[in-house]
């Protein structure tokens, strides 16, 4: 009996064991699953806090108005040649003035309101009008429907980002007293108290801000509010309209001097935005312009293509370059001491932070052998120097995983080397190859820091035709937007970072499509 | 590249010639003092035997006796292993193929070789097969190339089981067609000589009688050199019989003998059992 229990496998020994040996494989387990929920929680608040600061990039209001494309001011002297048309700009910035003017004629009678009533539209946001009437002439003395875009403030203010404004409604006005100086009084209205009490919640008590009354396309301003009576000025539209219609007090805490738009350019905007003149419609223009100084005129155009040109150099030069080596360190070169100190090399320089790689290339590109600044073939060859390492080193592992039988089968039906290399082991390693090279150019479309160093962070207008041209690539494109002071980049750097990381996922796609397209067993 | 097939030199003899009536002892291949070396460790010592022609001779001898190195001097498959140096004379025909004048990518399209583990390529059948007559430029036409696949495919009792779905991949086939197709593939060469490298020792049993036929089969036609674990297999298909001790050859001759008469101790004493 006792000789049986010795030998029995449930002894208290071995229970504590097995206790011991459950609890440290659940506690591996929940290390595992804590890692990978980590990792799944950052990636998704990095993808929550671009996408959310990206969103407001992807629209933008535009002022859609009907033009008369006068003869006289977009084609002076009846030149209606592509080039003079295009270079007149200010012909078709008065257009879109005037036609302003029209609308708010109360903004003509100083100087100063005039000018302010110009700066919601930019100079420049006409060239895309410009290029089009340039390119057909024909439209020239007709009537046609333009969108030009806002300037980024106005659009900033209307998306709701800044100056941040609170609307209460306070329904209709009821009597509207005015005097002979142009002065209003509104009296005993209901909401005249909600107002009161949410502007000195939002201003403290201090009243530094301003509170503009709209009803209909009628804006005006508050200028002494109490809970049962507030003195009005106007500042577009008519009182009648103010009395008749529904009122809206939006509440600006910020003090007129300290924003970058007046209280008659909300005044205005408000209006536009009633009248259904200005509009909030897809951005586009995002993906169709190439960089600006102003916000709501850039785009990422010219640095896609500039990336684009780049990542072409780049993979022309390293893949090639990365396979062939690897195919000779793998399966010809001899093993010595020189092959051994090259695999070590390969393998450090694999480690080798990215800005040495850019002063190699500015030093040695751009000084010893003169090519280009800026240009997207220098980018391309010092990037492919960067990732040349991580590619031979993915295509190595890759040719070493294709089993040596496949070899010898080859040798023993008298195929030569070459041949058993390039018809059996090639085809085999290709998918590997390729996600390594993939993987490499992934990282090097994201690599900032050698392309600054060769100069490729100038500002480029022009989309570059060739990998010659000037330009720049998208990771630099943002780092030089994400420096701007104005608030209107924040969006727009967010919206290029989209851009930048959706390039990546459709490479990465690639990569799996390839794999599971090539990827052959044996 | 090198499509030089065997077909364009003079000594082309495609080891399926009817016309050819070596009796069965005529030697075909003639090793003289073959010794190998891997880096400065010497795995084979100074083996001189002589292969006959039409006849299948099996290579015995325990774990890391030197009789696969040994195997691999006949086709010069040691020239792609780093360090392996194989020294002494082997005559094929009269020629020396250990001479470095000899391209060992003709010479392996005449010793064909069929491996422990089926490797087949991960390719169609049809391609596994086809792929070396076309690398030796051996056909000219679609339909020669059918006819090769189709005769290859045959000789290997192979063509029964796979004639209609020679587009799958070779791959998909069971360990022991795998292993047919290989041996198909070394024939579609047009081969003299076939070394086989323990062809069944990854095989169960039924898959191993069929290829013990096949061996016997092929044997009318070709030289067959085969190494082999299993002493009862030596002893089924092969007519000749070399034993191996420590890279050393340690007697050679007639399968009959060799396994009833023994003339030197340490192969009685194998064969036994009684170390290996």
């Amino acid at each position: 009996m006792n000789k049986m229990s010795d030998s029995s496998l449930i002894t208290p020994k071995a229970l504590k064991h097995l206790k011991k040996r459950r609890a440290a494989d659940a506690r591996f387990r929940l290390y595992g699953i804590a890692a990978i929920v980590f990792a799944l929680s950052a990636l998704t608040l990095l993808v929550i806090a671009i996408g959310t600061r990206a969103y407001s990039a992807t629209t933008q209001y535009v002022l859609q108005t009907e033009i008369m494309l006068d003869a006289d001011l977009v084609a002076p002297e009846g030149e209606t040649s592509e080039a003079e048309i295009t270079r007149n700009i200010e012909g078709f910035y008065t257009l879109v003035r005037d036609k302003l003017f029209s609308e708010f004629p109360e903004s003509t009678q100083t100087q100063a309101s005039r000018q302010e009533l110009s700066e919601l539209v930019n100079r420049l946001a006409v060239l895309p009008l410009a290029k089009r009437v340039a390119t057909n002439p024909t439209l020239i003395g007709k009537t046609i429907q333009v969108r030009v875009p806002l300037s980024d403030d106005l659009d900033l203010y209307l998306k709701g980002g800044s100056p941040k404004d609170v609307t209460v409604r306070i329904g209709s006005a009821g009597k509207i007293e005015t005097d002979a100086e142009g002065k209003a009084r509104l009296s005993s209205t209901s909401g005249l108290s909600k107002v009161t009490s949410t502007r000195s919640l939002l201003e403290e008590g201090k009243a530094t801000g301003s509170v503009l009354l709209a009803g209909g396309e009628t804006v005006a301003r508050i200028d002494s509010l109490s809970p049962d009576a507030a003195e009005l000025t106007l500042l577009t539209g008519t009182f009648e309209q103010l009395a008749n219609e529904p009122l809206v007090a939006h509440i600006i805490p910020l003090p007129e001097a300290e924003r970058p738009i007046s209280d008659q350019q909300i005044a205005w905007a408000i209006a536009l935005k009633q009248a259904g003149n200005a509009r909030r419609v897809l951005h586009t223009s995002l993906v169709t312009h190439t960089d600006s100084t102003y916000p709501e005129l850039a785009g990422t155009l010219a640095a896609i293509v500039g990336s684009l040109l780049t990542m072409m150099v780049t993979a022309c030069v390293a893949i090639p370059m990365g396979i062939f080596a690897a195919v000779y360190l793998e399966e010809f070169a001899p093993r010595n001491r020189l092959t051994n100190l090259i695999e070590v090399n390969i393998n450090n320089l694999a480690a080798v932070p990215s800005i040495v790689f850019g002063l190699l290339g500015a030093s040695l590109l751009l000084g010893t052998f003169g090519l280009p600044r800026s240009a997207p073939i220098v980018g391309g060859l010092v990037l492919a120097l960067l990732i040349l390492p991580v590619v031979i080193i993915a295509s190595r592992a890759s040719l070493r995983s294709v089993p040596p039988s496949i070899r010898s089968g080859a040798l023993a039906v008298g195929a030569s080397r070459m041949q058993a290399v390039f018809h059996h082991v090639l085809p085999l390693a290709a998918p590997g190859m390729f996600t390594g090279a993939i993987l490499g150019m992934a990282r090097a479309l994201g690599e900032t820091a050698p392309l600054l160093l060769i100069g490729m962070v100038a500002f480029v207008a022009e989309v570059p035709k060739s990998a010659t041209d000037e330009a720049t690539a998208l990771p630099v494109l943002i780092y030089s937007w994400a420096s701007n002071a104005e608030r209107a980049w924040e969006p727009m750097t967010a919206a290029a970072i989209v851009i930048l990381l959706s390039l990546l996922v459709i490479m990465n796609v690639v990569v799996v499509f390839l794999r599971r397209r090539f990827e052959r067993r044996w | 590249m090198d499509t030089v097939g065997p077909a364009k030199t003079d000594l082309a003899l495609t080891g399926e010639g009817a016309d050819k009536t070596q009796a069965l002892t005529y030697p075909r291949i003639d090793c003289r003092n073959v010794s190998v070396y891997y880096d400065d460790k010497q795995a084979v010592f100074d083996v001189s035997l002589a292969i006959h022609d039409r006849a299948v001779t099996a290579l015995i001898g325990p774990s890391g006796c030197g009789k696969s190195t040994f195997l691999r001097c006949l086709n010069r498959m040691n020239d792609t292993i780093e360090g392996a140096k194989v020294t002494g004379d082997i005559f094929m025909e009269g020629e020396n193929i250990n001479s470095p004048d000899v391209d060992p990518v003709l010479l392996r399209s005449r010793v064909g070789m069929v491996f422990q583990k089926p490797n087949p390529f991960p390719k169609s059948i049809y391609d596994n097969i086809a792929y070396g007559p076309r690398i030796h430029g051996m056909v000219d036409s679609r339909e020669d190339l059918d006819a090769v696949v189709e005769k290859s495919l045959r000789r290997a009792g192979l063509w029964e089981e796979v004639k209609d779905r020679l587009t799958q991949p070779g791959t998909s086939l069971s360990g022991g067609q795998q292993q047919r197709l290989c041996i198909a593939r070394a024939i579609a060469v047009r081969p003299e000589v076939i070394l086989m490298d323990e062809p069944c020792s990854a095989l169960d049993p039924i898959a191993t009688a069929r290829i013990e036929e096949l061996i016997d089969e092929l044997r009318k036609r070709y030289c067959i050199v085969i190494v082999t674990h299993s002493m009862q297999q030596a002893a089924r298909v092969s007519q000749r019989t070399a034993f191996f001790h420590l890279g050393n050859l340690v007697e050679m001759g007639d399968t009959d003998q060799i396994f009833t008469n023994p003339r030197e101790r340490r192969t009685e004493d194998y064969i036994t059992g009684r170390f290996g």
